[in-house]
């Protein structure tokens, strides 16, 4: 019997269960500020939220990754173009209803951009002075790369700024460094090493 | 710049209209996307806790910072900045409005206590935050829906309703799983007023 065909991202999201998206923002919301709390200082808070989000946004995403494949049925992707468009396409509509494009590949096509424009999570969040450097959506790029290590994919996330949003690059690294972004549009930056 | 084009960009958070337009999918993300997002809230807890009732706090004091916000959303969006002086007003905000638009249906019940009459219970077959979470016997009574309690005493304490909100699991002839009861015990001041309203 022939495997079924893959669904699109919209496909699965009119399919699963669905919640009001202000509950969702409202608890990442306080999973930020339990953090923040508990850390205290910015600068430890940053340190430590890197890896404390993405420890976190890891746990999630070696799950979510089961969830993602059962759901979608996509097929094995060939190689790293595939699996960006898969990602910002089928896998943010399935879990956050919004999708993303990939944009800036760089020359050899090892890395790229995600970016979203409709972020739930940041979502009427405001970061107030003390907490500038705060990369609010860390979480995200943790789910990314826990998904992608499941998939043996082996990818990590490396920080970029630009004076408007910041973005996280994926490539691999002993010590990853990870940056969340502010509020406004989301840049996931991907990348893989040549194994 | 990349998708500048589509989206206004606001200056001011404060400027975004409340509401997203009509487009269903805008509002919504999928169930599992939540319930990810709460195991993780919870075991963040786990970590930094030592005891169950210490837990509970920490859950509950994560959903009162959601329920205040969430009583300024609904009392502008959707109540017109009305305010609701009654403790019958309030309690049914709670259970139809509130509910309906966190979890998406009314709660199940709500009703008032028989021993005390400070005390409401607002019950819930299978609470949302509670669908994937399987709690371990050497966990006792803990209830994750201690986090919806802590919703409660948000929206209750800011508009004006001071108590002290659990969450309790009641069990049911007949079914697997047990029901799961929002109790609210109101404080003092607030039997005062009210009676001093009737």
């Amino acid at each position: 019997m022939a495997p079924p065909a893959p669904r699109t991202g919209d496909a699965v999201f009119a399919n699963v269960e669905r919640v009001n998206a202000e509950l969702f923002t409202l608890t990442y919301g306080a999973i930020v500020r339990q953090l923040l709390t508990d850390l205290e200082e910015v600068e430890e808070v940053n340190k430590q939220l890197d890896q404390i989000s993405i420890f976190r946004g890891y746990n999630i995403g070696i799950r979510l990754i089961d969830e993602f494949l059962t759901k979608s049925n996509i097929s094995r992707c060939v190689d790293f173009k595939e699996t960006a468009e898969v990602i910002a396409k089928a896998g943010f509509k399935m879990f956050l209803g919004v999708t993303a494009s990939v944009t800036n590949w760089d020359a050899d096509g090892t890395s790229c951009s995600l970016v979203l424009e409709d972020n739930p999570l940041v979502d009427f969040v405001e970061l107030p002075d003390t907490c500038q450097g705060l990369y609010y959506c860390n979480i995200l790029s943790g789910v990314i790369r826990g998904a992608l290590e499941m998939t043996r994919a082996w990818c990590c996330m490396d920080k970029f700024h630009s004076a408007f949003w910041c973005c996280f690059k994926a490539c691999i690294s002993p010590e990853p460094n990870f940056w969340c972004t502010h509020q406004g549009m989301c840049l996931v930056r991907l990348a893989t090493h040549p194994r | 710049m990349i998708g500048v084009g589509k989206i206004k960009q606001y200056s001011n958070v404060l400027d975004k209209p409340l509401s997203r337009g009509k487009q269903e999918f805008c509002l919504q993300v999928s169930l599992s996307a939540f319930a990810f997002l709460f195991s993780e809230l919870v075991q963040y807890n786990q970590t930094q806790v030592d005891n169950i009732a210490e837990l509970e706090r920490r859950l509950e004091d994560a959903g009162y910072a959601v329920g205040a916000r969430v009583l300024e959303l609904l009392c502008h969006r959707d109540k017109g900045n009305r305010r609701e002086t009654r403790l019958l007003g309030i309690l049914s905000f709670v259970h139809s409005t509130v509910w309906k638009v966190l979890f998406g249906k009314v709660a199940d019940s709500l009703e008032k206590g028989t021993e005390h009459e400070d005390e409401y219970m607002i019950s819930e077959k299978e609470l949302l935050v509670n669908r994937f979470i399987s709690i371990p016997k050497d966990m006792g009574t803990f209830n994750c829906g201690a986090f919806v309690a802590g919703i409660v005493r948000g929206v209750l304490d800011g508009a004006g309703f001071p108590a002290v909100v659990t969450a309790h699991f009641v069990p049911m002839e007949g079914q697997q799983r047990p029901r799961t009861t929002i109790l609210i015990k109101f404080a003092e001041e607030v039997l005062r007023r009210e009676a001093r309203f009737s």
